[in-house]
């Protein structure tokens, strides 16, 4: 049995569905993300499981034990929140102890984890600071520590970079997950920054208007996106509309020319119009390779932005958007210029749902 | 360059009259000036000169020491007396109706109901506040009238009057709680609902969290708060004069007294009890203004 | 999370109780008039007293005036200290406050003797100029609400890029300050306006020590004459603040709570 198990998981504020058909099961020590734009549902599921809201229906066990119905302070979960929430009139080493404080641990005790957990997030002399006095990286570390300190089962963190510079987004992001690793200790992190979801989780939860698209690893959602929204909300994606020729041998064509996908489309028929999927980098101007895709179009832009050059190729009715290395010997190609672009088949990613002509 | 563009470079030094524009700012702002010193500086400037002069001129702290004669400290005590109490039970009540408007989990409409109705009846103040309580608490009031008809008992009898201290400080509650709900609201709204939150995640029960959180970071509101309403009764005069009259000897009444006709015999005295009062109030909001930014500084 | 919601619960109910009864019971009081029934005569009476009329008139009047010359000193000392001045925006909230600060009856005091028929700038020789000096005494007492009222709505309103439009169009500070600035700020004078009505139309004590015909002085003459007139007009009072309050919620914030001058 996982770790965490949420099950069936459903949230309605009056008729709005929040969250719908929430399904997760958690191994102890995984880092799982919930990805998704604002209003997805992401942070209201977090709730629930730290029991701040109340499911409508469903279950949530932590290691076996239902917790739907015990109070936030029962449950023995850490949470971080996006505005850090520091108690402003205590000190950095006082916030840290405010757990074990109010669970009556000896104050010895209490010293010396504090001490453990401010060396964890390397600000060890920082004890006697006020909040006010800190910056706001600092602050969230410290939000970290505090909710480490009392031992969660779970860790769950509610956009904890959200309000950060990007810069210290990036080095925190890394120590957040270095300390994770170090405790193993099992955590959900919401975020709607899909570079920081990718690069942290060992798991995503995908999710779009209180629905799961898609759980995967990141390498799974990237390459392998289920649905449109997947696809496009992760990494940047070129999305062209493509006329299914023959479904079994998965040949179609994009602006009249006729492409192969790398498998059929089962679920498809002749003439149905499908939305496909090409990553920029997966298209390139190299044509000598004879089993790639070929599409003939003429320049429309060409971006020089440092190590990558990002040339806009324009077709019929469709563009694509495609990068290449800067390469200091050869001048990348003029504006208007007819050019051929090819494509391996196995990257074209056929999305689900047929669209409308 | 702007002289390539041919626009003119602005000059934002001197206008066409040649008068800088901080001057006529400074002009614009004269009258100001002149209305503050005139009205506000001037009066309060004679007041404390004249309490530390005789009535011939010279410099003497004979006035302030016969501030302390029976009657006028009694008149300072009684005042007091007043103050405190109308401002720790108007903070009090204050406090749990400004929680409840605000925190409570109550209806959405309950919280502007209150403030607005707040800002109505704190400035709901004398004569006709002293109107209303007679007509209450009065030997023919309502409320009198309900206890002897319904419960067979009249509070005259057990020796309450409402022309009294207590008939002043439950008056005065009237516009000290509002007052206090009116100046709570803003600061429990700074006490931010993820504190709740991360205080019960940590396991902390709700009278923890207000014991270790949510007190602390406001008991510089709360006392700040509690001063500023001490100082608004001890400046009243209006409601106490209609419903008490010259009965209760507060130094309003007897500063009122004095300018009226001068009882105490002693022009500068009268000075001297003004700046007196002014001393008392001045102290009162220079506290509240360090607290404030205490707290404000915590809250940054 | 749920929370326990008796004990909020209680505390509204509690408050209600406080401060609804006695507004029942004056209310009701005032009906009293006629014995054996409950009537609208002590209402009668009042509108009908001509000291009544005079007295709110009196006090209208010193209102309106109040409010303009109040407005005519805080717009523009408003607006040059955002936009020129703004080392000097310490000092003059600090001036601003003292009115808080300064008991209304110890100003007062100031005015008499400072400014009576022997000094140096003697008011109160004749009526007429008596009246003048209790209007500004008014204009001290709304002075804080005033003032934070229009400054707020100015900082709303970025006063500088205003400025800087018009005066790239052409205008001089007068039509800048009439014609751009006024109109932009009118809600909050309407709010200071409003609260000032209240203020000045209550206000006792300088009103009395002035021995000016105001509304104040003749609500305490009835309160120590009559019997049912008194909790008539301390209705009446209350519906005019209502009143008050309500056209400042309407028109928007600004201005907050206590007259303290007028207690």
């Amino acid at each position: 049995m996982a770790f965490l198990e949420i099950n069936n998981l459903r949230k309605s504020f009056g008729a709005n569905r929040v969250v719908e058909n929430f399904d997760l099961a958690v191994e102890r020590g995984e880092f799982i993300s919930f990805l998704g734009p604002s209003g997805c549902g992401k942070t209201t599921t977090l709730r629930m499981v730290a029991g701040f809201e109340t499911p409508t229906s469903g279950s949530i066990r932590i290691d076996g034990q239902d917790v739907v119905g015990l109070h936030p302070s029962q449950r023995k979960v850490g949470m971080v929140f996006q505005s850090y929430a520091l108690f402003p009139n205590m000190t950095v080493a006082q916030n840290v102890a405010f757990g074990l404080k109010v669970a009556k641990r000896p104050s010895a005790e209490i010293g010396t984890r504090v001490e453990e957990m401010l060396k964890l997030i390397k600000l060890p002399a920082l004890g006697g600071r006020y909040p006010y006095q800190l910056s706001g990286g600092q602050q969230q570390r410290v939000a970290l520590a505090r909710a480490l300190a009392i031992k969660p089962r779970v860790l769950l963190l509610d956009e904890p970079l959200s309000a950060l510079d990007a810069k210290i987004r990036v080095s925190l992001r890394e120590e957040i997950r270095a300390v994770q690793r170090q405790l193993g200790i099992t955590t959900i992190y919401v975020t709607h920054d899909q570079e920081e979801a990718l690069s942290m989780s060992d798991r995503i939860v995908v999710m779009n208007e209180g629905r799961v698209d898609q759980i995967g690893t990141p390498f799974e959602i990237y390459n392998r996106p289920r649905t449109r929204f997947v696809a496009s909300f992760v990494g940047t994606l070129n999305i062209l509309k493509a006329k299914i020729l023959d479904p079994v041998s998965g040949r179609i064509a994009i602006d009249d020319q006729d492409v192969r996908a790398s498998r059929g489309i089962p679920d498809g028929r002749a003439g149905d119009i499908r939305t496909v999927a090409l990553r920029p980098e997966a298209v390139s101007l190299e044509n000598r390779v004879s089993d790639r895709n070929h599409l003939r179009g003429v320049i429309e832009e060409v971006s020089f932005l440092g190590s990558v050059v990002r040339i806009r190729v324009q077709f019929n009715g469709s563009s694509i958007s495609l990068d290449t290395f800067n390469n200091p010997g050869l001048p990348p190609p003029e504006r208007g210029a007819p050019v051929t672009v090819s494509f391996a088949p196995e990257d074209l990613l056929v999305l689900e749902g047929t669209e409308a002509a | 360059m702007a002289q390539q563009s041919g626009i003119a470079v602005h000059q934002p030094a001197a206008t066409r009259s040649g008068l800088s524009q901080v001057t006529w700012a400074i002009i614009g702002v004269a009258p100001f000036f002149l209305f503050a010193l005139l009205f506000l500086i001037l009066p309060t400037g004679f007041l404390f000169v004249g309490s530390f002069q005789d009535a011939d001129g010279n410099f003497t702290l004979i006035n302030i020491a016969n501030l302390f004669q029976p009657l006028i400290l009694k008149a300072y005590w009684t005042s007091i007396k007043v103050s405190v109490i109308s401002a720790v039970l108007g903070a009090l009540v204050g406090f749990f109706l400004a929680y409840a408007a605000v925190m409570g989990g109550l209806p959405r409409w309950l919280r502007p109901m209150v403030m607005t109705f707040s800002g109505v009846a704190s400035n709901f103040a004398g004569v006709p506040l002293a109107f209303a309580f007679l007509a209450t608490l009065g030997p023919t009031g309502l409320v009198t009238a309900f206890f002897i008809e319904y419960f067979d008992f009249s509070i005259y009898r057990a020796g309450f009057r409402v022309v009294s201290t207590w008939g002043l400080i439950l008056a005065y509650l009237y516009f000290q709680i509002p007052l206090m709900v009116l100046i709570l609201a803003p600061a429990l709204d700074g006490l931010k609902r993820e504190w709740r939150e991360a205080s019960a995640i940590l396991g902390a029960s709700s009278w923890q969290y207000w014991r270790y959180v949510a007190l602390p970071v406001l008991w510089p509101s709360l006392l700040g708060a509690t001063i500023l309403l001490f100082a608004n009764a001890f400046g009243a005069i209006a409601t106490a004069y209609a419903l008490t009259g010259s009965l209760l000897n507060l130094v309003t009444i007897q500063l009122y007294a004095q300018i009226r006709g001068d009882v105490l015999h002693d022009q500068n005295l009268g000075y001297a009890l003004a700046f007196g009062m002014i001393f008392i109030t001045g102290l009162s909001n220079g506290a509240y203004i360090w607290l404030r930014s205490r707290s404000d500084r915590w809250l940054r | 999370m749920k929370q326990s919601k008796v004990g909020p619960w209680i505390a509204i109910i509690i408050g209600t109780l406080y401060f609804v009864v006695p507004l029942i019971a004056t209310f009701e009081f005032s009906l009293r008039m006629r014995r054996g029934e409950y009537s609208f005569d002590s209402y009668a009476i009042v509108l009908a007293d001509p000291r009544f009329q005079e007295s709110f008139l009196y006090s209208t009047f010193q209102s309106l005036a109040t409010i303009i010359v109040g407005v005519l000193l805080v717009v523009p000392t408003a607006y040059w200290i955002q936009l020129r001045l703004p080392r000097l925006r310490g000092i003059v909230e600090f001036l601003t406050l003292l009115p808080l600060v300064i008991p209304a009856i110890c100003l007062v005091f100031g005015y008499l003797r400072l400014y009576n028929s022997s000094s140096w700038l003697p008011m109160t020789g004749n009526d007429t100029a008596t009246s003048v000096l209790l209007m500004f005494s008014y204009v001290a007492l709304s002075l804080p609400y005033m003032y934070r009222a229009v400054d707020t709505g100015m900082r709303a309103i970025d006063v500088r890029t205003l400025t800087e439009a018009a005066e790239s169009l052409g205008a001089k500070w007068p039509t800048i300050l009439f014609f751009v600035i006024f109109p932009n700020v009118r809600v909050a004078i309407l709010s200071g306006a409003f609260l000032t009505f209240a203020i000045v139309i209550g206000e006792f004590t300088m009103a009395s020590l002035l021995d000016r015909p105001a509304f104040g002085p003749y609500l305490q003459l009835i309160g120590a004459n009559r019997a049912y007139e008194p909790p008539a007009l301390a209705i009446m009072a209350f519906m005019i603040t209502w009143a008050c309050m309500g056209f400042i919620q309407l028109f928007g914030r600004g201005a907050r709570g206590a007259a303290i001058g007028t207690v």
